[in-house]
Order: structure tokens, then sequence, then C-alpha cells
């Protein structure tokens, strides 16, 4: 399975990725894209991901084994933003490419609900000129738990 | 030689700061030393933050399943993990 895991200090462009990653990914039936944004509302000004390198990347690679293991893949897209970012700037996105649709597009789901709650990433929010710790919601908790 | 102590998420703000340097006698430092110099070097609130079971402590980018058996070792990296927010 061809992968490609990044951490991105700077904002970056989804769609510019898809098209060179399907490429690698020779006879695919279907491929599968989800892009997260900053949401904005609520007074959020800014948003800032902290990450620890040695724990943060090594849990990537382990979905992404997770994923090749639980899904029949060709390829597999996972990229998330660390440091500052405004409302509207996109956060992650997750690609899977396969033979078919259903593993492409439960691939993704799987990726985004362990990236939401399980993943090493610290998160606070500048609301009103006041910065914020966020921790998971407890639907993102329960989405984790559909893969058990 | 010292032992690196990482504060990430959260607890660099109880902290005041990213990372700290300790050095211990023996080269040696374990769970309830590290509790001590968090409080005497750096704050109480540190020590307490550190001390509650939601948090959790890697050495060398490896996560202790029991943080009350921390062995740190001259040149170690000590990772303080706070619950994580995930992506």
């Amino acid at each position: 399975m061809h992968r490609d895991i990044r951490l991105l200090t700077q904002p970056f462009i989804p769609g510019a990725l898809i098209g060179p990653f399907t490429n690698t990914c020779e006879g695919l039936g279907g491929v599968c894209t989800f892009v997260g944004e900053v949401r904005g509302g609520g007074g959020v000004e800014k948003l800032e991901l902290s990450h620890y390198e040695p724990l943060t990347m090594n849990g990537l690679q382990q979905l992404a084994d997770a994923a090749a293991d639980r899904f029949d893949l060709m390829g597999l897209l996972m990229v998330h933003r660390i440091g500052q970012m405004h409302p509207g700037e996109p956060i992650v996105c997750v690609s899977a490419a396969a033979a078919h649709r259903r593993d492409s597009i439960d691939a993704v789901d799987f990726c985004m609900d362990h990236l939401k709650s399980a993943a090493w990433f610290w998160k606070r929010e500048l609301r009103d000129g006041v910065w914020h710790w966020i921790e998971p919601r407890e639907a993102d908790h329960a989405d984790l738990l559909r893969w058990n | 030689m010292s032992i690196r102590i990482m504060y990430l998420g959260q607890l660099a703000d109880i902290a005041g700061k990213d990372e700290s340097e300790f050095t211990s006698s023996s080269g040696e430092i374990d769970w309830p030393d590290l509790v001590e110099l968090l409080r005497n070097h750096v704050n109480p609130e540190i020590s307490a933050a550190v001390d509650d079971a939601r948090t959790l402590v890697a050495v060398n980018g490896k996560v202790l399943s029991d943080k009350t058996h921390l062995d740190a070792r001259d040149g170690d990296e000590v990772a303080l993990l706070p619950p994580v927010s995930g992506g």
C-alpha cells in the first residue's frame, strides 16, 4: 500500500494533494477524501495544535497500519496541520484509494474517528483574546467505539 | 549530562515553559524524585498536575504503562502528557 503521512506547519491546499496521490495508485476503483477545516463562529479567532514529534508521528503511522490491516487499500494519504490556524483553513486531509468504494469510504471514516479523539495532539482556541484548551467531545469518543 | 523534561499541552501553561533540564547526583530520577523536583524547582501546580491520574509519561518516545515506575537516566527525555485533544 502506498502511504503518505505528513505533519505540516504551513497552510496547504488539499485539492493539490489528491491528483499526485491517486496517480500512485494505478488501477484504483475508488478514492474517498475528507477535508476538515477550522470551524468558524463562537468567537473563535485562532486554533493552535501542538504535538510531540516522537509520539504524534508514530501514532499516525500506527493508525495507517491499522487501516491497512482492516481495509483492502491501495493507498492512504493522511496530512495534518500543526501550529496556529484561522477559521476556514484546512486542518486535516485523509484520502484512501481502493479497488472498491466501501474500503475507501470506511478507511477514511476509521482514520478520522481515531484522529479526532485518540491522536497525540493538544488543541486550544483563542476566543475573545483568551486561549481555551479543548478536549474531545463525548460524541468523538462514541464515534471511536464504533470500530471496536 | 542531564534529564530533559518536556511539558505538553496545558502542562506547558502550568509550568510556564516548554521544557526543563534536571541533573541528579545519582544520574537517575524516579517518580517521587520527579514530583519533588517539579514542586521545588518549577511550581506546586505542575507537580500536582503530573500526579493526576490522567497525565501520562513517556521516556524517549515510549509511553509508560505505569508512570510511578519511572526510571529516567542521564540523557533521557521525559515527556509529561496531559489528556489529548485529538486532531
